[in-house]
């Protein structure tokens, strides 16, 4: 049938999908819609970067805007990747230069970016506007000198959490002085000293200015110079939080915030002299999110502050804030969706603050909008986590870390099986879970039977033998990311369910009992499969193929085996030739 | 809730466990074809490995991991106390340390001692985490509680700056993870400091990790104990190719082995293996800075 709607008006209507779910939907309809929709897709997301290589993607769609890739492995956080895996994203930056110079934006996360990169970005795109790199590495601050010195046009420099190796604070220096395009500048994660004179006069200059981290060097003195300077910000990120005690300095901080009329969210605060915190009072009631989760005040502080904030959407905080803090945000803070407590002393038995999980049960109850938790504590009971479902049934993503691993239920000693099966049972819409705590095949029998919108989960420590992993596997219809570590699954189960393997995007299994014989075979039997064997051990080739892995990383790919790999990775089950060519 | 047998936290026992009732009571089997684990050889603080009559299994499961404590390290520094204490080999090792390494054998280890751990204390009754074990003698487990690198390392340099030495604190109870770079190495390493007790264990470590890399001899025969090392030491430590160096809190460019072990560690940034040419010019240096701080 041929298509008889115009062609304009189809992309018209094209035009106001922007999520990709969409645009894939309706570009597997028919094959004129295939070709109208990849040539008015202008994002593209591409959630593992060895999934599919840039001429795949630059061919399907001609016109992409803004990219948005990502690297290693989430667990690649923790340590438990080794430096080396990949990630590198040059071959990208190559491709995507010759295939559309007239890109916008890059955003990276977890990927290994090198200052050539940065340096081939700055110059090959004419029109670059936003660069993003989440949890990156590889690259120092002349990188960055080169992107703010040659992109005319750039709106957007957000570093999050990056290990950068800092040459100099030069880098800032290099905006030229006819630069007054910036929106969004997060410097948070650098160590060095930029001059604040050129920090000062960039802020100037900027009158679209609307998100501005700082980083730690910035002195709690230097605030109210570039609050005033930039009154109209929505997200200002605070530098080190300490000094002495003056009025002076006190009052002028106060007057500056009390100027930013359109504060939405503050963050910072390393180093917090909690005599300064009331400075930020003024602006406490239109904050919709504040991370006070490098401050390390005590509760009442802390509380005093959080307590005005009747409008906080999310809070990310120590566990300094305690079961009473928490209580106070339980009746104070009506609006909150998402809460997260960090642990101030995580390699410490004992806790020394009262954070329980009562806390957590507290805010559940008060804040009738609590759609994501991330909470590290120390103890936990099953009938907790039953509260906390029953009262949030609206859960989307529950992470609990209980410090210690395979912890029981406190109160009766049991496992907490039947806590996270009325969280999975009980939480319909639930997409992420990440469990602690003393866990059985039991718990992962419920997940299977009822977490059916699940799209993330995190298991350690837990289970007992391959049943628990075979009914994740073949339960959760919608599980795309799976990441298990320490966990006494083995073959059988991934075996049993190679087939559920493609229908994800990864699964991540270390200190398993996976063994390198099952690796090759599902290597073997599944093309659309890169097994990673990642094992650092010696003498490898001679080790039996009945022993278990160090790590396995599995994910769907549709170009083939990866090349750029060190030399503890091996792909297993695929010859040299393993590689789709459609050049 | 039984309490598990201390070997058995796995449950694993034998290949027909999808089929079995998931039951959280873990009766370990001694079918030893069927567990790919040879729970017994990783038991903690018993004879050496290869001692018991499970020796020739331990040697093929696990393979040469085994073989080299077995043995003692092959390249000439080793630390392997062949007499029979009964202990495992790490210097100034205790059971706790023993979790400590990140090799595959050694995760299993550190695992049992936790499980051990809080299972035997909880029996009493309801938990009071006041009064449990000090915290530092708490094993490490990598990447756990999963938190980011960037936090850590954020709240290590928090606690440093405000004076606090005290145990618990990021600084002390984490880890601390340096980059190691290789001269000619396509990738460069991190290493954790934290889990080693002193120059010799590290350099073993370092040796193995990079022996893919070495294009020729590394050797440091005859460190000994945990003190700043004398000028012919220091010369075995360096040996004939590579010269190992790191970068201190000033940002100054040290060998390795100048300081004692705990200076050490509290002001390496990073490390960096060099050819031994290029390293010359640093000895008169460093040893004059070691004298300095003297």
């Amino acid at each position: 049938m041929a298509c008889s709607f115009p062609e304009e008006v189809l992309e018209h209507v094209f035009s106001f999908l922007t999520s990709q779910k969409d645009r894939n939907a309706v570009s597997v309809v028919c094959k004129s819609w295939y070709e109208m929709e990849r040539w008015c897709r202008k994002r593209i997301f591409v959630g593992n970067c060895y999934s599919v290589n840039p001429r795949i993607m630059i061919r399907r769609f001609p016109e992409v805007k803004s990219v948005e890739l990502k690297g290693k492995p989430h667990f690649a956080d923790f340590n438990l990747v080794p430096e080396g895996w990949g990630g590198f994203v040059y071959p990208w930056i190559v491709e995507i230069a010759r295939g559309y110079p007239w890109l916008e934006e890059i955003r990276l996360k977890r990927m290994v970016v090198t200052d050539e990169c940065l340096e081939m970005i700055s110059k090959s795109f004419k029109n670059f506007k936003v660069l993003v790199l989440s949890s990156c590495e590889g690259f120092s601050t002349d990188g960055l000198a080169a992107i703010v010195a040659n992109c005319r046009n750039l709106r957007v420099l957000d570093l999050r959490e990056c290990e950068v190796e800092e040459l100099s604070g030069h880098w800032l220096s290099h905006f030229p002085d006819s630069f007054t395009s910036l929106e969004s500048l997060n410097m948070a994660c650098l160590l060095s000293e930029v001059s604040f004179s050129a920090l000062e006069r960039l802020v100037a200059r900027s009158p679209n200015l609307k998100t501005l981290r700082l980083n730690r060097t910035v002195p709690l003195e230097k605030l109210s110079t570039l609050l005033q300077r930039a009154p109209q910000l929505v997200d200002f990120g605070t530098g080190a939080y300490s000094a002495e005690i003056r009025p002076d300095v006190y009052s002028s901080l106060a007057d500056a915030f009390s100027g930013c009329k359109n504060l939405k969210s503050l963050s910072g605060f390393w180093d917090v002299t909690p005599a300064y915190l009331p400075a930020i009072c003024s602006v406490c009631s239109l904050l919709t999110s504040l991370n006070l989760s490098y401050a390390t005040t005590q509760s009442p502080d802390l509380t005093k502050i959080v307590g005005q904030c009747y409008n906080l959407q999310r809070l990310v905080v120590l566990d300094y804030i305690e079961d009473t803090g928490l209580n106070t945000i339980s009746i104070s803070c009506k609006d909150l969706r998402e809460l997260v407590v960090f642990p101030s002393d995580p390699f410490v038995a004992d806790a020394d603050v009262l954070l329980t999980e009562q806390g957590l049960v507290s805010v559940s109850q008060g804040c009738p909008k609590l759609q994501s938790v991330l909470y590290f504590c120390r103890q936990m009971s099953n009938s907790a986590l039953i509260s906390i479902s029953k009262n949030r049934p609206n859960l989307t993503c529950f992470r609990l870390c209980i410090i210690e691993p395979r912890a029981p239920d406190y109160v009766t000693l049991e496992p907490l099986d039947v806590g996270f099966g009325s969280v999975v049972e009980n939480c319909k819409q639930l997409t992420r879970l990440s469990m602690s705590g003393l866990l059985t095949d039991r718990v992962f029998e419920y997940i299977g039977t009822h977490a059916k919108n699940l799209d993330m989960l995190s298991i350690a420590f837990a289970g007992d033998s391959d049943l628990g992993l075979h009914h994740v596997l073949s339960g959760c219809d919608s599980l795309r990311k799976l990441e298990i570590r320490d966990c006494p699954f083995g073959d059988k189960a991934l075996l049993a369910n190679a087939s559920k393997l493609e229908r994800m995007r990864s699964l991540w299994m270390s200190s398993c009992f996976v063994s390198f014989g099952a690796c090759k075979l599902l290597g073997q039997k599944m093309p659309g499969l890169n097994v990673e064997v990642i094992d650092e051990r010696e003498n490898i080739s001679s080790i039996p193929e009945c022993t278990p892995v160090e790590k396995v990383y599995i994910y769907r790919t549709v170009s083939g085996q990866r090349f750029d790999i060190p030399d503890y990775v091996r792909i297993m089950g695929k010859d040299k030739d393993g590689v789709y060519d459609l050049s | 809730m039984s309490v598990p047998l201390e070997h058995d936290y796995i449950g694993l026992s034998d290949a027909s466990s999808l089929g079995r009732s998931s039951e959280s009571s873990n009766i370990s089997s001694d079918n030893e074809t069927n567990n790919v684990f040879n729970l017994k050889a990783t038991e903690l603080s018993l004879g050496l490995p290869g001692f018991s009559k499970d020796s020739e299994q331990n040697a093929t499961k696990f393979g040469p991991v085994i073989k080299n404590f077995m043995l003692g390290a092959k390249r000439g520094f080793s630390d392997v106390n062949l007499e029979g204490s009964g202990k495992w080999v790490l210097k100034g090792g205790s059971e706790s340390d023993l979790g400590k390494a990140k090799n595959g054998v050694f995760e299993k280890n550190q695992i049992l001692s936790h499980v051990v751990k809080p299972v035997k204390e909880k029996k009493k009754g309801p938990v009071n985490e006041n009064g449990s074990a000090p915290p530092s003698a708490k094993a490490q487990v990598v990447g756990w509680p999963p938190i980011r690198s960037f936090r850590k390392n954020t709240m290590a340099a928090n606690s440093s700056k405000n004076g606090e030495v005290a145990e618990g604190n990021f600084g002390s109870g984490g880890c601390l993870y340096v980059k190691v770079s290789m001269d000619g190495a396509p990738y460069l390493r991190k290493i954790d400091l934290k889990i080693y007790h002193n120059y010799a264990e590290f350099s073993k470590a370092l040796e193995k990790m990079f022996s893919c890399f070495t294009l020729g001899q590394c050797t440091s025969s005859g460190i000994k104990g945990r003190e700043g090392l004398s000028e012919s030491n220091l010369k075995d430590l360096h040996g004939a190719d590579c010269v190992l160096t790191y970068e201190d809190k000033d940002g100054d460019w040290m060998l390795v082995g100048d300081v004692p072990w705990e200076m050490f560690i509290d002001s390496c940034k990073r490390l960096r293996i060099t050819k031994g040419s290029e390293a010359i010019g640093l000895a008169p240096r460093s040893m004059e800075k070691c004298k300095n701080r003297n």
